[in-house]
């Protein structure tokens, strides 16, 4: 009769225990509620403010006076733009940094500091980044209020990101991986090139992707170094009719991007011009979402085939 | 090899000769004034309790300590038949890497293709011929007795051979490259006993093609395999002998109590 005594106590003690796991549950689907409906709120509104204005001219049109003549042509023309050259400048500087880091950096006081730079480095405010990039990139070195000005002090923002994500990306690869490469002979830049940067492809491109999505929507920087609120053209074509039929002055032309198009939208008085500013929050939303979607398939994909 | 120098002529049975070898891991002194030989292709167990050094004395072979700041050796590994001192500063760790191979406890496979796991030091050296590195593939396969299991799959990942099948791809890779020495650093201590046994039958076959070093926790393992075995203590070398003496009749009261289980 004691054993089922016992037995009698344990279970108590067990639904005891577990109420905590239900009080903790219940805290944790209510705080991740709160993040989910608030995104789901703020789409859903703009969803319904915007989609009315969705539609080809709202794509093809310049900004206009008249609200309903408006769109975000030069916006988001200017947007790809500044970020190409972002990830053009961002990506090969944040990946070799990250490599030598990791890789062929010594291990010492210097290093260490230039380690805890870069890290803190993602946690400067974006402005900061703007007014470096308006005394370096427009003043300092003459770009202007340029594509590639604009698109440099992106990639700057970025460059942390994309420098953690490449040393963490090395990190992960075990390190047998890595002594089995130098076992057979290889040099630093065979291990690196035939081993460490392809197996760690889908965490730097993931860092790339995840740095880009955060570039896109940052409008303090573009705005300090002076991006124009209204601009009624397209920046000249980088593909001539002549030779050599690539042209760069596009990186020098006046810009404009999404978020500013918004921003300039939404303090217009006007009913309607909120409208447009919701629809164009939507295409940049939508523009982001998939980024993010698209870093998640390309880990998925990119490391079916490795299992560490 | 320039370090050709014809200075005191080496007996003919030894491929390796370690003299007076220390060495740190920062200011560890890990192993302390080991003194042994490698005799041409012959089969040198290292035993002895964990942490007594010998994976340390193993990885100082093919100077798998450079990869990391603050090892420091100290005395010689003379590699004959050319008696250049592999650990000397002026050598090359990638000249002596190349010249001896090494096998790791855990299956070690590139997450790549058989086939490009295999060629992969062949690659290192230059190799492009697709013919050479054909043979070359194919008679590293067979010397670790796996061509017949992955002949009509040499493309596929590695990742998905079985783990006995994966460490002796991993063998094959080492041995494609034709080295001096092959090093063993615990290589069936991820295995089952199946996978085990033909890792051994494996090792015992490639004694006549090359020297072998091999590092076991497992001290029937060193029995069977083995013609030399060396008891390592503490960073220390305790004894070094043919097998069959330091199982049988070990000189050593050390090595007796170790042997017989009497260690602690």
């Amino acid at each position: 009769m004691k054993n089922v005594n016992n037995i009698q106590e344990i279970r108590k003690i067990i639904s005891l225990h577990k109420r905590w796991d239900i009080i903790f549950m219940v805290a944790g689907i209510f705080a991740l509620m709160i993040a989910v409906l608030t995104f789901m709120a703020l789409f859903a509104h703009m969803l319904i403010d915007g989609m009315p204005r969705l539609n080809w001219n709202f794509f093809t049109s310049f900004p206009s006076r008249r609200a309903e003549a408006a769109g975000i042509l030069s916006a988001w023309v200017g947007t790809t733009l500044v970020m190409l050259v972002t990830a053009i400048a961002a990506v090969p500087l944040g990946i070799s940094a990250g490599v030598y880091l990791e890789e062929y950096a010594p291990k010492n006081f210097f290093t260490e500091i230039i380690e805890i730079n870069v890290t803190n480095l993602a946690g400067v405010p974006s402005i900061i980044y703007g007014l470096l990039a308006l005394g370096l990139f427009v003043y300092q070195l003459g770009f202007g209020q340029s594509i590639l000005a604009a698109g440099l002090a992106l990639a700057l923002l970025i460059l942390p990101v994309v420098i953690v994500a490449t040393r963490e990306a090395i990190r992960a690869i075990p390190v047998t991986i890595r002594e089995g490469a130098y076992a057979l002979g290889a040099t630093k830049w065979q291990t690196v090139s035939d081993h460490l940067l392809p197996y760690s492809s889908a965490g730097i491109l993931t860092g790339i992707i995840i740095g880009l999505a955060r570039a896109i929507g940052e409008t303090a920087p573009i705005i300090t170094i002076g991006a124009l609120t209204f601009i009624a053209f397209l920046p000249p074509s980088p593909i001539k009719q002549e030779f050599p039929y690539i042209s760069f002055e596009w990186l020098t032309a006046p810009f404009t991007v999404m978020p500013i198009q918004m921003f300039n939208w939404v303090s217009r008085p006007e009913e309607a011009f909120q409208l447009n500013a919701a629809a164009a929050g939507l295409v940049l939303v939508v523009m982001t979402l998939t980024m993010n979607g698209l870093a998640i398939y390309l880990r998925y994909r990119m490391r079916k085939n490795i299992k560490w | 090899m320039q370090n050709n120098t014809e200075q005191n002529a080496t007996p003919n049975d030894y491929k390796s000769e370690v003299r007076n070898l220390s060495f740190y891991y920062g200011g560890f002194n890990a192993l302390k004034n080991i003194d042994m030989v490698l005799h041409d292709k012959k089969i040198t167990a290292l035993i002895g309790p964990s942490g007594c050094g010998k994976s340390t004395f193993l990885r100082c072979f093919n100077r798998m300590h450079d990869l990391y700041s603050g090892n420091r050796y100290e005395g010689e590994i003379i590699l004959h038949p050319d008696d250049v001192n592999i650990l000397a500063a002026n050598v090359d760790p990638i000249e002596v890497r190349m010249r001896i191979s090494m096998v790791f406890q855990k299956p070690n496979p590139f997450p790549k293709s058989i086939y490009e796991n295999v060629a992969y030091g062949l690659r290192v050296r230059g190799i492009k011929q697709r013919a050479i590195l054909d043979e070359k593939v194919e008679s590293a396969l067979r010397n670790s007795a796996l061509w017949d299991e992955v002949k009509d799959r040499l493309h596929d990942l590695a990742f998905n051979l079985s783990g006995g099948q994966q460490q002796r791809l991993c063998i094959a890779r080492a041995l494609a490259t034709d080295p001096e020495i092959l090093l063993f650093d615990e290589p069936t201590s991820a295995l089952d006993p199946i996978a085990t046994a033909s890792i051994e039958e494996l090792i015992t076959d490639l004694k006549n093609k090359v020297t072998i070093l091999i590092v076991t926790h497992n001290m029937q393992q060193a029995a069977r395999v083995s013609d030399y075995t060396a008891y390592m203590y503490l960073g220390e070398l305790i004894e070094f002998d043919v097998t069959d003496t330091i199982f049988i009749k070990p000189k050593n009261k050390q090595t007796e109590d170790y042997i017989t289980g009497r260690f602690g």
